[in-house]
């Protein structure tokens, strides 16, 4: 059982720096609340669900963005779809590129957008590999036995 | 030829050919033991009379054939010879007895000079007379002198001197030749006499017909000495093969039966006919031959003859009959054939000796086999799954980046390899006969799901894998199900290697035997279940690349791709085909494919599966009701026709459809929940769609998904509506067309307990509304299509009007229904992303009663529902 104990440490400590680091916020938490023996991969799933939703919206701003005319209004629609869901699972940094983001759009600067749909891209896939590096220790504690621990 | 004599006395001889049971017609003249009868011979008397041969008539006879004269000459040859032969025997001896004849008298002279002529000068008168003297007559002349020779002159001397004495004398002399005469004629007399008696004496001393009665005699017996016991039957047919001449006939067959008969009138029966058209044949081709021919008579039973014909020619060359001899070889050709039999036999049993060989070979070759493989399997496998687990064990210790990824990368390919290993190893074990296969009761339905769900779990594109099992398949049958789902993984998981768009599907349905044509019989068109046994047959169908027709014949070969650089492309070693094709037919099915290049390809197999007798659905099914996680399986389940998977990077979840007939109205929190999230994914699917591709596909009303069969969540939902008004559950309506809000809104719903219904924007509200009875609504107000305020306007316009006039003025394509009864007001949550621009004031102006902020806590959602739920 040393090897669980080690592994729940590790995931503490991993989270926590996560929530110091403002990758993730309280939001999160409560999604971990929600997971239960009856849908033990409800994080795992709506995480899932959060990456694949916003690789289709960083595409689609891409796109948008490369248009000779941009429709400011359909990249707009686009940040705020993505400010919604990252914001819904405390993807913490994502939504406040997402707000600068709009801004930019109300603006109508091209370049403002570019650099945030940039940085968007960016903070995403850190928040990415967060998660996913944190849900293979989840995955190791629960192979060696151990339960995964709560965050408060 | 014609010899009366010897007919008569002939003796009919048994032979050891004919059976025992002949009739008394046929005894008269069999002599069984001829040497315990001869006191017959000996009671008859022979009189042979000499009879006298006409040469003439014998002549003839014998002029017939070449044979027959030179028989004759040879015979006429003989008895001259003889009779040469006797002349000059007898000549020699007269000669013989002339010169004795001679010498005797010469002696007898000598004898009586030397005594005659003794004393001269004894008295002179007396005359010494010896005893030798009777030859002398003693009163005749007197004794001659030595000195004295007086011959006694018979000769006729005209002695002139004696005239006198000349009639005397010639009387005398008359007198004289009549003497003479009659001894002549006496011995002239005798003489004709003696030739007479000597003529007879000739011919019946040396006649040839005692000759040839003779030799004919002597030929005859030796004839009967061979042949008494012999099986030979020797005779002689004209030209109209009448029987002239028969020998050792059949006993019970008298001569008059014979002579003069052909075959066919004296016998009957099988392979008479035979015997004469080959004798016809040698009739006419004039040349001699032999036949084996078999006999089936009343005469003498079945009976198997050697005959041997040839032609007898006149002198002229004409064929004036045949001679015939048969030889019964009934024996010997039972011997010849036991004898061929045997030999058969022989080799037969050599055949067999062989095969017992092979197979002996052969088993051993399996029984070395089996061991190789267990070794094989042990030995590779262990050092194999030795590195995996080593890897495995490194990649939970403390590694960086860069080593997690080295550390995968060895993982897959140790996986990789042991697969590989696997497969060659199952490979081996099917082609050596190892392979055993099971029979045990599992549920194909069961199967499908997991294979699906285990191929979605590990999808990386985007795909959709559906189940569809036809309701005649039994819910559980006998098979090898680890055979089978070996199979289906393998056919699916090439399905999803080579598809990168669109569906895979597996199809389930029963058919009629493909062999049997009995199928008919029993029931037209219907799978035939009766002897429990069911052909199922399998369609694993995707929407992929597709193979080309060149490549199908060998698709199943082992280590055959498809194309050369497939392996590259693709990976995979070509082994899986192969694999499931000879498990297919080692279960007694077949593997078939077909395709369209670019379109797609299906596999099929069909296997025979016996189905269990009695199965006790409703108590198993009650096991199933506990329990939850991907074992568990409804009372619906069970008949769970239907599955649909789509790609999720990670977990497993499905939308089911059941076919059964009762829907539970209670259910536990876990199916409900599973199934509204799923419905809640297929919305966010195709919400997924419509943003990718740009359509305006319209999103389904929930209340219209109760009829598409894949969204019992609504089903569910209506049946616990429709049967109990006082049920604890609120419906509830969510708003919102983000995915991912929306799946943590339904989570935080669930665990508050509550039921809700999702749409993705504005007009989608609108007729949710208008289809169904709502006690709350929570609305996001920045939505495409219809935001959330516009439809709050709306909504509370239908309110109050009882109509939609509003909404079709606004461009909504929805319909009044009058029955309804006026609404009340339904609370209206606004959930706001943003309290500032979608202030609080325009929410409440459209018509709002309260709003929450975005992102949604369960604290929210709690406060909510308590504030604005009627309390229960």
């Amino acid at each position: 059982m040393a090897a669980v104990s080690q592994l729940q440490r590790q995931f503490i400590e991993y989270a926590t720096s996560l929530y110091n680091e403002g990758y993730l916020d309280d939001q999160f938490t409560q999604l971990q609340k929600l997971q239960d023996e009856s849908n033990p991969d409800f994080v795992v799933e709506v995480v899932s669900l959060f990456f694949e939703d916003s690789e289709k919206l960083l595409n689609n701003l891409a796109t948008a963005l490369q248009q000779k005319i941009v429709d400011y209004k359909q990249v707009d629609s686009h940040v705020h779809q993505f400010k919604g869901s990252s914001s819904s699972i405390g993807a913490q940094r994502v939504t406040t590129v997402c707000v600068h983001f709009r801004n930019y759009c109300d603006e109508q600067n091209l370049d403002g957008c570019l650099r945030c749909l940039q940085q968007l891209n960016h903070e995403y896939i850190l928040v990415r590999n967060k998660l996913e590096a944190l849900f293979r220790l989840e995955q190791q504690i629960l192979q060696a036995g151990g339960s995964i621990p709560m965050m408060e | 030829m014609e010899d009366d004599n010897a007919e008569d006395m002939e003796v009919e001889i048994l032979s050891s050919m004919w059976p025992e049971d002949i009739d008394a017609a046929g005894k008269k003249f069999n002599v069984e033991k001829p040497g315990v009868d001869q006191d017959l011979l000996e009671d008859l008397t022979f009189n042979e009379e000499p009879t006298i041969v006409d040469f003439q008539r014998l002549l003839e006879l014998t002029n017939y054939s070449e044979k027959g004269s030179s028989q004759l000459s040879y015979l006429v040859k003989n008895w001259e010879w003889k009779q040469e032969n006797a002349v000059r025997l007898l000549r020699e001896e007269l000669e013989n007895l002339r010169k004795q004849q001679h010498g005797f008298e010469l002696k007898k002279l000598e004898i009586l000079e030397e005594h005659r002529f003794e004393n001269d000068d004894y008295g002179c008168d007396k005359r010494p007379v010896s005893i030798l003297d009777e030859v002398y007559e003693i009163f005749q002349d007197v004794p001659k002198k030595r000195t004295d020779v007086i011959v006694q002159d018979e000769t006729l001397e005209i002695d002139d001197e004696c005239d006198a004495n000349t009639v005397r004398y010639w009387k005398q002399r008359a007198l004289h030749f009549e003497k003479l005469l009659s001894i002549s004629v006496q011995r002239e007399q005798m003489l004709l006499e003696k030739l007479e008696e000597s003529i007879e004496k000739l011919e019946k001393q040396s006649s040839p017909v005692e000759e040839l009665s003779q030799i004919l005699k002597r030929a005859d017996n030796f004839l009967h000495f061979v042949l008494q016991n012999a099986p030979v039957v020797i005779g002689h047919q004209d030209k109209e093969l009448r029987y002239r001449f028969i020998y050792n006939h059949f006993p019970s067959l008298g001569e008059e039966d014979i002579i003069g008969k052909t075959d066919v009138e004296i016998f009957k029966g099988g392979g008479v006919k035979e015997s004469q058209d080959f004798k016809k044949e040698v009739l006419e081709k004039g040349i001699p031959g032999k036949r084996e021919i078999t006999f089936e008579t009343e005469l003498f039973g079945a009976k198997t003859f050697l005959i041997y014909v040839e032609p007898v020619f006149s002198k002229a060359g004409e064929t004036i009959g045949v001679n015939y001899m048969g030889m019964e070889i009934t024996d010997q050709v039972k011997k010849r054939e036991k004898m061929a039999k045997l030999r058969e036999e022989i080799a037969v049993q050599k055949a067999r000796e062989t095969e017992l060989n092979k197979t002996i070979h052969i088993t051993e070759e399996t029984m070395r086999a089996k061991q190789i493989l267990a070794t094989m399997s042990h030995e590779i496998r262990s050092p194999l799954s030795g590195i995996i687990s080593m890897a495995e064990i490194l990649s939970t210790t403390k590694v960086d980046k860069d080593q997690k990824q080295l550390l995968s990368v060895m993982l897959s390919s140790g996986d990789l390899v042991l697969q590989l290993i696997n497969d060659i190893l199952d490979f081996s074990k099917v082609e050596s006969g190892v392979m055993k296969l099971e029979a045990t009761k599992f549920r194909p339905r069961e199967v499908i799901k997991h294979v699906l769900q285990t191929a979605a779990a590990s999808l990386k594109k985007m795909l959709i894998l559906e189940g569809h099992v036809a309701d005649d398949v039994p819910v559980e049958v006998i098979g090898d199900v680890l055979r089978i789902r070996q199979i289906l993984t393998n056919l699916i998981s090439n399905a999803v290697k080579f598809t990168h768009e669109g569906k895979i599907k597996i199809k389930l349905y029963l058919i009629t035997d493909p062999c049997l044509e009995d199928q008919i019989k029993h029931e037209e068109n219907e799978p035939q279940s009766h002897g429990n046994m069911v052909w199922i047959r399998c369609d694993v169908q995707d929407t992929g690349i597709g193979i080309p027709e060149t490549a199908l014949p060998l698709l199943f070969k082992k280590y055959m791709q498809a194309g050369t650089d497939t392996a590259r492309k693709y990976g995979g070693t070509g082994l899986g085909l192969a694999i499931c094709k000879q498990l297919v037919e080692l279960m007694g099915g077949r593997l078939t494919v077909t395709s369209k290049v670019n379109h797609g390809s299906t596999f099929t197999f069909v296997l025979p599966h016996k189905v269990p007798q009695a199965c006790d659905s409703s108590d198993e099914t009650d096991d199933y009701q506990d329990g939850d996680d991907n074992g568990s399986m409804d009372e619906d389940d069970v008949n769970c026709g239907f599955f649909q998977f789509k790609t999720q990077t990670l977990g497993s979840l499905f939308s089911c459809n059941g076919y059964g007939p009762t829907h539970e109205l209670t259910r536990n929190e876990v199916g409900s929940d599973k199934l509204d999230r799923a419905s809640v994914l297929e919305n966010n699917n195709t919400n997924h769609m419509t943003v990718d591709q740009d359509e305006d596909r319209p999103f389904h009303d929930p209340c219209i998904k109760k009829n598409r069969p894949s969204n019992l969540n609504m089903m569910r939902v209506d049946s616990s509506t429709t049967t109990s008004k006082s049920s604890a559950r609120h419906k509830i309506l969510l708003v919102e067309d983000t995915v991912v809000n929306v799946m943590v809104a339904k989570r935080m719903m669930k665990q508050l307990n509550q039921d809700m219904d999702v749409v993705n924007n504005g007009v989608e509200a609108l007729r949710a509304v208008q289809r169904c009875d709502y006690s709350l609504i929570l609305m996001d107000v920045c939505m495409p299509v219809m935001d959330g305020l516009q439809a709050t306007r709306l909504i509370r316009s239908y309110e109050k009007n009882s109509n939609w006039d509003e909404a079709r003025l606004a461009g909504v394509d929805i319909t009044d229904q009058m029955s309804r009864e006026p609404r009340k007001r339904i609370p209206i949550i606004a959930m706001t992303a943003n309290a500032m621009s979608e202030s609080a004031e325009e929410c409440f102006t459209n018509g709002m009663d309260s709003f929450i902020t975005k992102p949604v806590t369960l604290q929210k959602l709690k406060q909510c529902l308590e504030q604005y739920l009627p309390s229960q």
